[in-house]
């Protein structure tokens, strides 16, 4: 692990500026979003629309589509691109019926075996009433905890801004890539400013504080790899970022193809668990143990001999005959 | 279970008196202590400490703290107006706590359950890796020992001075309750105010059973954050308890003198079931018969873990950030 610093100081200002001229990038007004990359990067995308429960949310696009001939589902945030746009899209941040159309397209995607791409760019989950009333917390834990047990591969890609539980919402993989002048962090710098300055002026020492540039994002294990882009941005070239990005997933997408179901849930799985900086005093005795291995959970779907399974109701509830040997339920 | 500070505190404030923020009453800080911090004249729910809390919902003597020893670290070099180690010794110096949740296992009603709590002193009860890690533990152990989890929750949301680091822990708490759902292990979530943002937007939503305190606030986004965003103000009890309850994201709302009964009551309609095929909790266990010896060693360490201050020996190197430095822990103590 590299040390990513050594102290707590304010940061220079050239840090401040350079990470606040990458905020500003990452919220260009031509940024490339994602309906402009998904035709350039995939053939044959179909958008599936609403949640089945509530409604549609436009903030959130996604359906199935091609990569290299072989189909892929595709869920991202989406921002307009200008004022009348951004206003039927929301500005890129959903309500809960998006994050539950997102759901809906990964089960979809699990239940056939399709592996998952995904973009970010959003400012964050919208915290109206209406949004408070629909659950927006629950939406986002529970497409959070989906991710985390889907037995296909997915692939992150965060576009523009990656802004707190409305980005990871979408965004927990088994590679997350970024886009060199995308930022990824837990609150908008404004938000920090006025929570943590007390002051609403204080966006860009918030930025840097942060650390939300792809490439700290990287030192710090959060993405795994930065996605060079092209020119001056990738606002100046949509086509070559398109290039660019697709080369990535699919070189992604290989590298994860050797990993069957079993060992690709345990290293998502240990991706998520490692992150996070501790340290460890007192007796070191105190660490559990492992958790069971993931055969258990695989084994239960595949029934595999020898792993248990869950239990059946008749051996919650057993009959007349065996009632002698139950002691559960006292 | 909390560090003792030679200059800290006495547990009581200098002042005798709080005013209840719900009737204005002045109500007598001892009067509060004997009334499960109620207030006497409206039953308004003060926030509690971690040992209140554990002293009203377990049975007494049986909470064995685990993982005492987590300490938080600074990892982005953090500077607001003041630099994040320095926040978090304040925190640590007011509390007595080395971080904002305590878990460890306990009985309810002579029922075995791992319990995290949150203390909502602790730098607003904040989700940084510490805490991520103790929950994400919390229900391993559930996992690992087939025993319900509880985890009782007050907490702003994720902890902004470790950044994305802190969101991540969305992620690493809500990663187990998957495994949980396929082992049969039933969790419980208990929201008390305030629960909102990241904890709200990840385990605490995801409870099997979700109770919450009466005219606890709970809900995503800040009520200021909310109104600045959207531009009106919000309705009057919004993000409350009750609003929940109304819109279908709690199971019920429980005075504070129900609690521990009601928790009784769910652990006994919901059994953890025996694992099938014969196949019982031990062989489960990823340790053999070594095994019941760091389960012996880990209570004698949780005993000691209560009374250590806070200078405890160097922490091993790789100090458990990232998956290989983990692993490289383990294997210093297997050897």
């Amino acid at each position: 692990m590299s040390d990513l610093v050594t102290s707590s100081a304010p940061r220079s200002e050239e840090a401040v500026e350079a990470a606040w001229r990458r905020v500003q990038l990452a919220r260009h007004p031509e940024r490339p979003r994602t309906l402009d990359l998904v035709p350039r990067i995939f053939e044959g995308f179909f958008e599936l629309r609403g949640d089945r429960a509530f409604g549609d949310d436009p903030a959130i696009v996604g359906g199935p589509a091609l990569l290299e001939g072989r189909p892929v589902m595709v869920i991202g945030h989406q921002k307009g691109t200008d004022t009348e746009s951004n206003i039927a899209r929301n500005f890129g941040s959903p309500h809960p019926e998006g994050f539950r159309k997102a759901q809906r397209l990964m089960r979809l995607a699990d239940k056939l075996g399709v592996p998952i791409v995904t973009f970010l760019d959003t400012a964050g989950a919208f915290p109206g009433p209406a949004a408070e009333e629909r659950g927006q917390a629950e939406a986002i834990a529970s497409s959070i905890k989906l991710m985390t047990g889907l037995q296909v591969p997915i692939v992150v890609v965060v576009l523009g801004e990656g802004g707190s539980g409305g980005a990871l919402a979408i965004g927990v993989g088994d590679t997350v890539l970024a886009l060199e002048n995308s930022v990824y962090s837990v609150i908008s710098p404004e938000g920090a400013s006025s929570i943590l300055w007390r002051s609403k002026d204080e966006a860009r020492a918030a930025a840097a504080a942060m650390r939300m540039t792809a490439l700290e994002q990287v030192e710090l294990g959060v993405v795994d790899a930065v996605i060079a882009e092209p020119g001056d941005g990738a606002h100046t070239d949509h086509g070559a970022t398109a290039r660019v990005v697709r080369e990535a997933i699919v070189a992604a997408f290989r590298d994860l193809a050797g990993r069957d179901t079993v060992e690709l849930l345990a290293t998502r799985y240990a991706r998520l668990r490692g992150m996070g900086a501790y340290l460890e005093t007192g007796s070191a005795s105190s660490r559990p143990p492992a958790p069971p291995s993931l055969t258990r959970r695989i084994g239960r779907i595949l029934r595999l001999p020898g792993v248990p399974r869950r239990p059946r109701w008749s051996e919650i509830w057993p009959s007349a005959d065996d009632d002698s040997e139950s002691e559960r339920g006292a | 279970m909390p560090i003792k500070f030679p200059f800290s505190r006495r547990a009581a404030p200098s002042d005798a008196w709080t005013k209840c923020p719900s009737c204005e009453e002045q109500v007598f800080n001892r009067q509060l202590e004997r009334s499960l911090r109620l207030c006497p004249s409206c039953g308004h729910h003060f926030r509690m400490s971690i040992g209140e809390r554990l002293d009203l919902l377990l049975d007494p003597g049986t909470f064995q703290e685990r993982d005492a020893g987590l300490q938080s670290v600074d990892r982005l070099g953090f500077h607001d107006d003041r630099p994040y180690p320095d926040r978090l010794e304040a925190a640590q110096v007011k509390t007595g706590l080395r971080d904002a949740v305590v878990w460890g296992v306990g009985e309810i009603d002579g029922r075995r359950v791992a319990i995290g709590i949150f203390d909502f002193r602790f730098m607003g009860g904040s989700m940084g890796s510490v805490v991520g890690e103790k929950l994400a533990r919390c229900f391993e152990a559930a996992l690992a020992e087939r025993i319900p989890a509880i985890v009782v929750s007050a907490s702003g949301g994720a902890r902004m001075q470790e950044g994305t680091l802190s969101l991540m822990q969305l992620a690493k708490t809500t990663a187990p309750l998957v495994r949980l759902d396929d082992a049969g292990i039933p969790f419980i979530a208990v929201l008390t105010d305030p629960t909102t943002g990241g904890v709200l937007a990840s385990f605490a939503s995801l409870g099997d059973v979700v109770l919450a305190e009466p005219k606890a606030l709970i809900g995503f986004a800040g009520a200021r954050v909310a109104s600045d965003t959207v531009g009106e103000e919000m309705p009057e009890g919004f993000q409350s308890a009750e609003f929940l309850l109304a819109h279908g994201f709690v199971d019920a709302v429980v005075p504070r003198p129900e609690l521990r009964a009601t928790l009784g009551r769910l652990l006994r309609l919901l059994p953890v079931p025996v694992a099938a095929d014969g196949a019982s909790a031990d062989a489960e266990r990823p340790w053999g018969p070594l095994g019941t010896l760091s389960g012996l060693a880990e209570r004698l360490g949780g005993a000691v873990s209560e009374t250590i201050g806070i200078d405890v020996e160097a922490p091993p190197a790789g100090n458990g950030s990232g998956p290989a430095a983990r692993t490289e822990a383990e294997a210093e103590e297997r050897s």
